[in-house]
């Protein structure tokens, strides 16, 4: 049985279709993204005729472009909102939900609702929601005692991006309190029985079990957020538009229209293999923060 | 009533609270989905009820509307890729879970890593390949065949986990009865990991389903496009009917929720396996 399966050509055949796939279609074209990023390249003309500028795109990414930065801090946003907020009001659901509570199971699967819609439909929906003229959140401020309340939520710079973020946050609460919700159920109950004996209840558990144990978990949402903020895309163009004005742009918007309307091939790979950077550098300063707390939870 | 009582109907109170916030917009859109023109732009109905039901708002999106033959593209989009990245991904999982070779972890690192990786960093490339092979012009094809790449490293990392847990014995039996390797895998490990297979699918069709991107980049004619791309283009050809927008929308969530509801604790507990596992 061994040596069947260390046979070479059962493995090439089991091995090879798929790596050749992800290779083709995924890790070819990211370098291929790479060398595109080099060039002073408009995608019509023979790469080997194009302008070589060397690092010159990326340069222009961060001296000659003020909407690429206003669409990295909007990412900025994204990822503070979705670690500092999205990610604690999610544990505090979970950790309630995880002591049990009548109804348990009907608040799980009411709170993971809004994750499953396609983000498409959610940018819409709220585009709506924050319409000045037919909006929910309009309506419900006129409602609350406020009669001549309008206020054009969506067209002003200073909060339309900040609807796009509530909305992407308020779609994946649902999803890091699964995650957290099985982290915490998978915590023996020894600990906190044992907590009990030392007076430890409550708040004081929470503290001193729940979280330290729960690090692993935490780093795996912190991950998911992160790497998901930089790659957001889908609610913005249908929350608030594409080509809409340039408060609310993200990355991926401008390298789209780079890449395939502005026939700026060579700076739009710039920004896609600069985003490419950030998920990777991202995740391993992640593991790295986490890396203590980890290690201190592993050895209970 | 005693204070521990007290406190859990608080507890249940304020979990109640933020479900509605969940759940109100939700309402609110099927609300705004039954309204007339009038009553939605009347401002002081905003929050209230239709003072007529259109019904007919749906009979519109589901008799004289693309939603229907979008939301069958994505049904075979997703059901085309489940089936593709399904199988390669299940053949590779096993040969690194089960099979002895030398870049077994230099492999799963690259799926590992790969998860990573933002769809944009391919995009120009790919489209150029699409379109020099002529992929481009083949109905469906083209896109299936990103969909599958990309979910190649999440189904990797969820079968891989569940072949590991299998019992060695099974597929040594198997070939000891005279079934070959391949043989061993179709018939015997297939069926066994068919709650991973599950697992990995569910993670797929969220990532075919809810695409944008690449639905938007790879396919111009309209009636290969997806539901997503659908709705927006529902909205913009729409933009005055605003009951019928607000149907459009509907109609294109409430098939998605039901099958949640129905397999909530299935999906739940599958999104947790590829979280923790992966």
């Amino acid at each position: 049985m061994n040596k069947l399966l260390s046979n070479k050509w059962v493995i090439t055949a089991f091995v090879l279709p798929t790596l050749l796939f992800f290779l083709g279609i995924v890790i070819v074209p990211l370098f291929i993204t790479g060398y595109y990023s080099l060039f002073n390249y408009n995608g019509l003309i023979n790469i080997a005729d194009a302008e070589f500028v060397g690092a010159g795109n990326y340069i222009k990414l961060f001296t000659g472009d003020s909407v690429f930065l206003v669409s990295l801090k909007n990412t900025a946003i994204l990822i503070i909102g979705s670690v500092f907020v999205q990610i604690p009001l999610a544990f505090l659901l979970a950790n309630r939900l995880a002591k049990g509570i009548p109804g348990e199971k009907a608040f799980r699967t009411i709170f993971f609702i809004p994750v499953v819609i396609a983000a498409t439909i959610i940018g819409k929906l709220f585009y709506y929601i924050f319409s000045a003229d037919i909006g929910m959140v309009n309506a419900i401020v006129r409602a609350l005692g406020v009669p001549d309340f309008y206020f054009n939520w969506l067209t002003n710079p200073a909060t339309a991006f900040l609807c796009v973020a509530f909305a992407a946050i308020w779609q994946y609460i649902g999803y890091h309190m699964i995650i957290l919700y099985a982290g915490i159920k998978s915590i023996s109950a020894d600990y906190f029985e044992a907590a009990v004996i030392d007076g430890a209840t409550g708040a004081k558990a929470t503290r001193h079990i729940t979280i330290p144990l729960l690090a692993p978990v935490v780093k795996t949402c912190v991950v998911l957020a992160t790497v998901g903020s930089v790659k957001t895309y889908d609610i913005v163009v249908s929350m608030v538009g594409s080509g809409s004005h340039s408060g609310t742009q993200v990355p991926a918007i401008l390298l789209w229209r780079n890449l395939f309307k502005g026939r700026l091939v060579g700076y739009g790979s710039a920004q896609a293999f600069f985003l490419v950077v950030v998920c990777l550098l991202l995740s391993y300063l992640i593991a790295r923060l986490f890396k203590k707390s980890e290690e201190n939870a592993s050895q209970y | 009533m005693n204070k521990r009582k007290i406190k859990t109907i608080i507890t249940v109170i304020g979990l109640s609270l933020f479900a509605l916030v969940q759940l109100f917009p939700l309402y609110w859109l099927f609300m705004f989905s039954l309204k007339s023109n009038t009553d939605i732009l009347l401002s002081d109905n905003v929050l209230g009820w239709p003072t007529v039901f259109q019904w007919e708002n749906y009979a519109t999106v589901f008799s004289r509307s693309t939603i229907p033959m979008y939301f069958l593209n994505s049904i075979i989009y997703s059901g085309a890729t489940v089936l593709l990245a399904g199988l390669l991904t299940a053949m590779t999982a096993y040969a690194i879970a089960r099979m002895k070779w030398k870049l077994s972890g230099a492999v799963f690192m690259l799926f590992v890593v790969g998860l990573m990786i933002p769809v944009h960093a391919a995009l120009l490339p790919l489209y150029q390949v699409l379109y020099s092979t002529g992929l481009r012009s083949v109905p469906y094809l083209g896109l299936i065949l990103v969909y599958v790449a990309f979910a190649i490293p999440m189904s990797v990392m969820i079968l891989t986990s569940f072949f590991k847990v299998l019992p060695r014995e099974l597929e040594e039996a198997a070939v000891i009865d005279g079934c070959s390797i391949f043989g061993a895998f179709w018939k015997i490990m297939l069926p066994l990991i068919m709650p991973g297979f599950a697992t990995a699918s569910i993670f797929t069709v969220m990532g075919t389903w809810n695409d944008l991107l690449l639905v938007q980049t790879y396919v111009d004619v309209n009636s290969l496009k997806t539901i997503t791309v659908g709705v927006l283009d529902f909205v913009g050809v729409h933009s005055r009917k605003l009951g019928l927008i607000g149907a459009g929308l509907v109609a294109a969530t409430v098939p998605v929720i039901i099958i949640y509801i129905l397999f909530s604790e299935r999906i739940q507990k599958s999104l947790l396996q590829g979280a923790i596992k992966g």
